[in-house]
């Protein structure tokens, strides 16, 4: 099996983030950095999936700027064997269709059998870079996977995760998938595991390498702008009370106070 | 006026409260049109009418409820590709912004998720970063696609005769790949969906183990309320991971939040800062929680839960 796991770095969701006051882009230069957390799980379900085909090869793919080097190094330290990593300048301020494009420009030049993404970046929360990977890559999309059954060379049938349950989807390979968090519990890198990784293959490709419209990049040619943006004012003013044994009571007065029972 | 189109969100052969949202935002920024997409739905047209619709776009195929997603985006980019409206509005549900994605994609447009307001210039209100910074955005290229939050309008009835439009369903092959072999109810029936509730009552560590989420269940059941869990609750196995609040849980948006036995980290925050009323019971007067609160108990859970539900039980 050939399985691509694409990986984002973001901002640790423990710091403040902010956004540029010129361009209302996030500010990836000042605040720390990690793989997103979801995205760890993709490259364990990957991971799990190569331990049980002999032969098989797992490729991290991430776009961003020079810095997620880290997030790569780090994927490959939990046993991926390359990366390719898409670093442009003239990326910056891509919207999703953008980056979808990109992504699957990266992805048509290497061989999978399965892309494995995570279900949401904490950055952007979107959620729809599977669905998109699908409809540019014309193959099946499986996202929110909760379990993942593959048979090599046959099918892939996932659990996808629902509101109020889930439901059985299967298809063809190559396919796309997504996984939520429930679906295993990711390795920590070994030691080995982490010395081993600064030997593994890493290509750095440019837009252009990539066979990107270079036209068309970035935050100008995007489908979507930030206009405008505001700090949330402080939520304030609240009542807080001890409990002197009728805070039952008391919470209840203030709900039918504010009409809320 | 525009046409705006409505992508209908049904399930079990009842249209969704969101829907109804939908519409009525529709209605303030031009004359709203549904679509509905499924293999047997035509029966609920008549309910779209009633929240003012006035066409109403129905594409009948089995393929469009057995293959996940690419068939209705398929079919919704071929409907705004013939009726060029001003803008769709789909709701920001996983499967929402799925199909709103790839029906984008395919009419060459963009698309804005989470939306909290649309504007009549079809700026979308977004709160992003766990709700520290309030954006405001448009789509600059193509037809609007905008993703809202359940949650974000009042739902108003405005009785209209819609016009109804049969639409031909063409699937291509390639949509009908994702084959959906089965669908699983696991939720505890009875208690409103977690994203559609006007009221959330989540617990947490605090709560010290499964046995005593009936605590929150009773509560919650009081109110009418959907049942919510910190990730501490939802990994500990308290709790399904389907209620999760929080970054990578559900985003929740109520007119009350309750959290109990809950501290407030912020990737808790992340799903439920925007609710309009939040008050919190937590025995830690220093717990993050209560600076987001508009009334809170510094208190034992076990002491204050019952005793708020029998007061509002006695109440009703
Ligand atoms: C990438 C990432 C994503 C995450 N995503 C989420 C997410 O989606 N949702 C989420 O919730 N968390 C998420 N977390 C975890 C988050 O950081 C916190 O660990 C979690 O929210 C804590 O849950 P808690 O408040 O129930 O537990 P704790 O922080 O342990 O708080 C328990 C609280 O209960 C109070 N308490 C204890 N006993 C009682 C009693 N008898 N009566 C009253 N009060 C009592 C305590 O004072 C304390 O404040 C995420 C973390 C990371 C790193
Ligand atoms: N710039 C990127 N580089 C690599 N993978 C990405 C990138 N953006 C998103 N992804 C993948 O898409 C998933 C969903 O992200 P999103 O749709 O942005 O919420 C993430 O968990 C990643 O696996």
């Amino acid at each position: 099996m050939k399985i691509v796991v694409c990986v984002k770095q973001v901002p640790d969701t423990w710091a403040e983030r902010t956004l540029n006051p010129t361009d209302k882009t996030l500010d990836r230069a000042k605040v720390d950095t990690v793989m997103n957390e979801i995205d760890e799980y993709a490259v364990e379900e990957a991971m799990r999936i190569k331990e049980a085909n002999d032969g098989s090869e797992v490729t991290i793919v991430t776009m961003g700027p020079d810095r997620a080097v880290d997030t790569v190094r780090k994927a490959l330290s939990m046993g991926a064997d390359k990366a390719v990593h898409l670093s442009d300048e003239a990326l910056h301020g891509s919207c999703v269709m953008q980056t979808s494009d990109a992504l699957a420009k990266v992805i048509g030049g290497l061989e999978y059998d399965l892309i494995i993404t995570g279900s949401e970046a904490t950055d952007s929360r979107v959620s729809v870079m599977p669905a998109l990977l699908a409809e540019r890559l014309g193959i099946p999309q499986l996202s929110l996977a909760r379990k993942v059954t593959v048979e090599p060379g046959t099918k892939v049938t996932i659990e996808r995760q629902t509101d109020n349950g889930y439901q059985v989807v299967e298809s063809s390979l190559p396919a796309v998938i997504s996984v939520v968090e429930k679906i295993n519990e990711p390795r920590y890198p070994s030691f080995k595991g982490i010395m081993a990784a600064k030997s593994k293959p890493m290509t750095t490709m440019t837009a252009a390498d990539a066979g990107l419209d270079t036209g068309s990049l970035g935050l100008e040619h995007a489908t979507t702008q930030v206009t405008e943006a505001t700090n949330r004012p402080p939520r304030s003013g609240g009542e807080i009370v001890k409990d002197e044994g009728d805070g039952g009571v008391k919470l209840a007065e203030f709900l039918a106070s504010q009409k809320l029972i | 006026m525009a046409e705006v189109l409505v992508l209908v969100e049904h399930a079990d052969g009842e249209v969704k409260k969101v829907t109804y949202e939908l519409l009525t935002l529709a209605r303030s920024l031009g004359e709203p049109s549904a679509v509905l997409l499924g293999g047997s739905v035509s029966g609920l047209a008549d309910k779209l009418g009633e929240y003012g619709a006035q066409k109403v776009y129905i594409a009948e195929d089995p393929a469009l409820d057995e293959f996940l997603v690419a068939p209705k985006a398929e079919v919704l980019a071929q409907i705004v590709s013939d009726s060029s409206p001003g803008a769709v509005l789909v709701a920001s549900s996983a499967e929402g912004k799925e199909v709103a994605a790839r029906a984008a994609l395919r009419t060459g447009s963009g698309l804005l998720t989470d939306a909290t307001g649309v504007s009549d210039s079809l700026e979308a209100t977004q709160n992003i970063f766990g709700g520290a910074i309030i954006v405001t955005s448009k789509v600059s290229a193509g037809t609007p696609f905008i993703a809202v939050r359940p949650n974000s309008t009042a739902p108003e009835p405005a009785a209209a005769s819609p016009e109804t439009v049969t639409v031909t369903a063409n699937i291509s092959d390639a949509a009908k790949s994702a084959k959906i072999t089965d669908t699983v109810v696991e939720a505890k029936g009875g208690r409103p969906e977690l994203t559609e509730a006007s009221v959330v009552v989540s617990g947490g560590r605090g709560l010290g183990g499964a046995e005593h989420f009936e605590l929150i269940e009773k509560l919650a059941d009081s109110l009418d309320a959907a049942v919510g869990a910190s990730r501490a609750a939802t990994d500990a196995g308290w709790y399904p991971h389907q209620n999760q609040v929080g970054q990578t849980g559900k985003t929740v948006s109520p007119q009350l939040y309750m959290a109990i036995g809950i501290s407030g980290a912020i990737q808790h925050r992340a799903g439920m800062q925007t609710s309009k009323t939040i008050v919190a019971i937590n025995k830690d007067p220093e717990a993050p929680i209560f600076e987001l609160v508009d009334y809170g108990i510094v208190g034992d859970l076990f002491d204050v839960v019952p005793q708020l539900t029998e007061e509002i039980t006695k109440r009703k």
